[in-house]
């Protein structure tokens, strides 16, 4: 059973539909790659499996781990194990960041069952990867992602991820916005969570990430569908002629 | 002028002459008394055509005057002592009044600090004291104070004295006992000293089968040069209470006074206050949070009074409604002519968790320097569908997460206090109010 299906999906926003009949199959494990020119409904897409409102889902269906998805709240599919690393993350005054990870974290433990973790343990981890992400202690205190960097915030939605160890993890143009140096460290953080039980999807406008997060499967979107799939030598190949093709095929 | 009695004026005035006899204070206070009556009686209860009342017309919110509460009997004072327990704040000096009467039974009036010194406003004034003389009289025509002046059976007196730094915070407890619908009319004094510091708390809580009552309420600050005042206002009152009180608070050269006034009790409330400064380099904070729902409504309404120069004022208030709740906040700050370098600046935010939730705010500037920092601000709005998807993408359930951020939100007000454990009581106030809520 793959980890995550996405059949024949049909979305609208307000009266306009985005996607148009999308499918999508991502095993455990793997990195799959979307690409796709502007409007293309790449985002579309990640919102959707996130939960996010205001889209309306008029066909289709996505399963996740065989379940369907779409009949979960969005906190529930958190705690399943599905994480959208957001293109602009979120400015909250007033939350620490700390607190913030903490009463995630447990949210997500206690949704499952679990037990919630204990302070030193959580700290000691929350310092562990903090650490390895370049992040400052100091940033943590902070209100989150308040007065961070565009680098910084991306930075942040990593040290999440590996904090929840979601088993999907879908990265919504993490290039945005970072420079080269930025954008490094953000995918040495993401290789360092691939694993054979996690699977990744990212979606991104530019071949560059690519070079830094190597993808098993690419794909190309265009006007609400993936209209190709391939190797990562697909990338490469649409690096040198564009998305034309693509759309004017699809159109 | 044509006069219109109403209902209400026939009630105050019968309230007046019943309890006339039995209100403490020698000729003179008698005196002050009658003539605040008069004042009273001229105005009438305010309503929306004055300015500073108006989106709180006690015509329409307050339909009756009660009569003056009996003092505590026994009984009464039992369910107040078993409020006092649910309440209790740890490490204060609790001074308590029952039904607008100073009980010495069920204050801590053991071992006071040398240098402060606590009387019930009663004894002051049967003393004959006149409390015009070391208190300034409000510089206020308003109805409500006048009320309140006239038929004051109680309160608290406290000093401290130059250069004393209290340990312990002083609570003062307002419960309401009564089981007969009434009045309850107390005024309360606090002078900290030259270069002292004190942390005052106070508490407005109804005990357990108290029927509905209507609490008047006026406490006087005077803050010597060098001294200091850290002060949480908790008005925790049956929800279906109604509660005017007002502050009065002079602060003289170097002064501080750090302020911030919860409400999450009482079914109309307003809570006025006048801030004085009369002398250089003083500092003012005045924050406040109002947490309503239901049909509550509570109007907090400030009046900082820049009359000198190189002094500096803050308000951080925040209002989060629900329901069909009311709030209202109005803060005024007027910068005399010679108050030069007069740093002042209000921001008032206001949270609407449903669409019948009204809020009302009216920042006020009124500058007659020219050298001046001033500011102020205004904001009403929803809570950010962003932010919610947000944090509900990390996996907090819907209710969580509007609590996290409507902590944040008050945060901003609550965070001026300096107290730890005070902080955490404001807080907790928080979380009760949003737990109510789910």
């Amino acid at each position: 059973m793959a980890l995550l299906e996405v059949k024949n999906l049909q979305v609208r926003v307000e009266e306009r539909e985005i996607l148009h009949g999308l499918t999508l199959t991502v095993e455990e494990g793997q990195v799959h790659a979307i690409m796709g020119p502007n409007g293309s409904g790449k985002s579309t897409l990640s919102h959707v499996i996130a939960g996010k409102p205001g889209y309306e889902v008029t066909g289709g269906e996505i399963l996740f781990k065989g379940e369907d998805l779409l009949a979960m709240e969005p906190e529930e599919r958190a705690a399943k194990g599905v994480f959208l690393a957001f293109q602009y993350p979120v400015e909250i005054p007033g939350v620490a960041t700390m607190t913030f990870l903490r009463t995630a974290l447990n949210a997500q433990r206690k949704a499952r069952g679990e037990g919630e973790f204990s302070t030193p343990e959580f700290l000691k981890k929350v310092r562990e990867v903090a650490g390895s992400l370049g992040i400052p202690q100091e940033m943590l205190k902070r209100g989150v992602n308040v007065g961070f960097s565009g680098g910084e915030k991306k930075r942040n939605e990593v040290l999440q991820m590996a904090l929840f160890q979601p088993s999907l993890c879908i990265l919504d143009e993490m290039d945005s916005g970072l420079d080269i140096d930025a954008l490094r460290v953000a995918s040495e953080g993401v290789n360092a969570l691939r694993s054979p039980q996690r699977s990744m999807v990212v979606i991104t406008h530019y071949q560059r990430l690519l070079d830094y997060i190597v993808p098993d499967v690419v794909h190309v979107m265009a006007k609400g569908r993936v209209v190709k799939s391939g190797g990562k030598e697909l990338a490469l190949e649409l690096e040198a002629t564009g998305y034309a093709q693509y759309t004017e095929a699809a159109a | 002028m044509t006069v219109v009695a109403t209902k209400t004026d026939g009630q105050a005035a019968s309230a007046f002459q019943a309890a006339r006899s039995r209100l403490p204070g020698a000729a003179a206070v008698a005196e002050q008394r009658q003539a605040a009556f008069d004042n009273y009686t001229r105005q009438g209860l305010p309503h929306r055509r004055v300015e500073d009342w108006k989106y709180t017309d006690l015509r329409v919110l307050m339909r009756e005057v009660l009569p003056l509460a009996a003092a505590p009997d026994h009984a009464h004072l039992a369910r107040a002592a078993d409020a006092l327990q649910l309440h209790a704040i740890d490490g204060v000096r609790r001074l308590v009044l029952v039904d607008g009467v100073f009980v010495a039974d069920l204050s801590d009036l053991a071992e006071l600090e040398p240098g402060l010194s606590i009387r019930p406003l009663r004894e002051v004034l049967e003393a004959g004291e006149a409390l015009d003389d070391r208190w300034p009289a409000p510089d206020t025509a308003d109805a409500m104070v006048a009320f309140n002046a006239a038929l004051m059976t109680d309160g608290v007196v406290i000093e401290v004295g130059a250069d004393i730094t209290l340990q312990r915070p002083l609570q003062i407890v307002h419960v309401a006992a009564a089981t007969e619908p009434a009045s309850i009319v107390t005024r309360s004094l606090l002078r900290v000293g030259q270069n002292a510091t004190a942390t005052l708390v106070e508490s407005f809580v109804a005990a357990d089968g108290s029927t509905r009552y209507q609490l008047h309420d006026a406490l006087h600050v005077t803050i010597a040069e060098g001294g200091r005042l850290d002060h949480l206002r908790l008005n925790e009152d049956a929800i279906d209470a109604f509660h005017i009180a007002s502050l009065f608070a002079s602060l003289h050269g170097q002064a501080r006074y750090n302020a911030c006034a919860l409400t999450t009790g009482g079914g109309v409330s307003r809570y006025q206050g006048f801030v004085r400064f009369n002398g250089d380099g003083a500092e003012v904070t005045a924050n406040g949070v109002n947490l309503l729902n239901g049909t509550q409504h509570a109007d907090t309404t400030l009046f900082l009074d820049h009359a000198v120069p190189h002094c500096v004022s803050r308000e951080v208030f925040r209002a989060v409604l629900d329901g069909r709740a009311h709030s209202v906040f109005q803060g005024r700050i007027m910068v005399r002519p010679h108050a030069q370098k007069t740093d002042a600046k209000m921001m008032t935010r206001a949270l609407l968790l449903s669409d019948e939730a009204e809020a009302d705010n009216k920042p006020e500037l009124e500058i007659f320097a020219d050298d001046v920092t001033c500011g102020h601000g205004a904001t009403t709005g929803a809570l950010d569908d962003t932010l919610l998807f947000y944090l509900r993408a990390r996996g907090l359930p819907e209710k969580e997460a509007q609590a996290l951020l409507i902590q944040a939100f008050i945060g901003e007000a609550i965070e001026s206090i300096v107290d730890d454990q005070l902080r955490a009581l404001a807080i907790a106030v928080g979380e009760r109010w949003l737990e109510a809520r789910a």
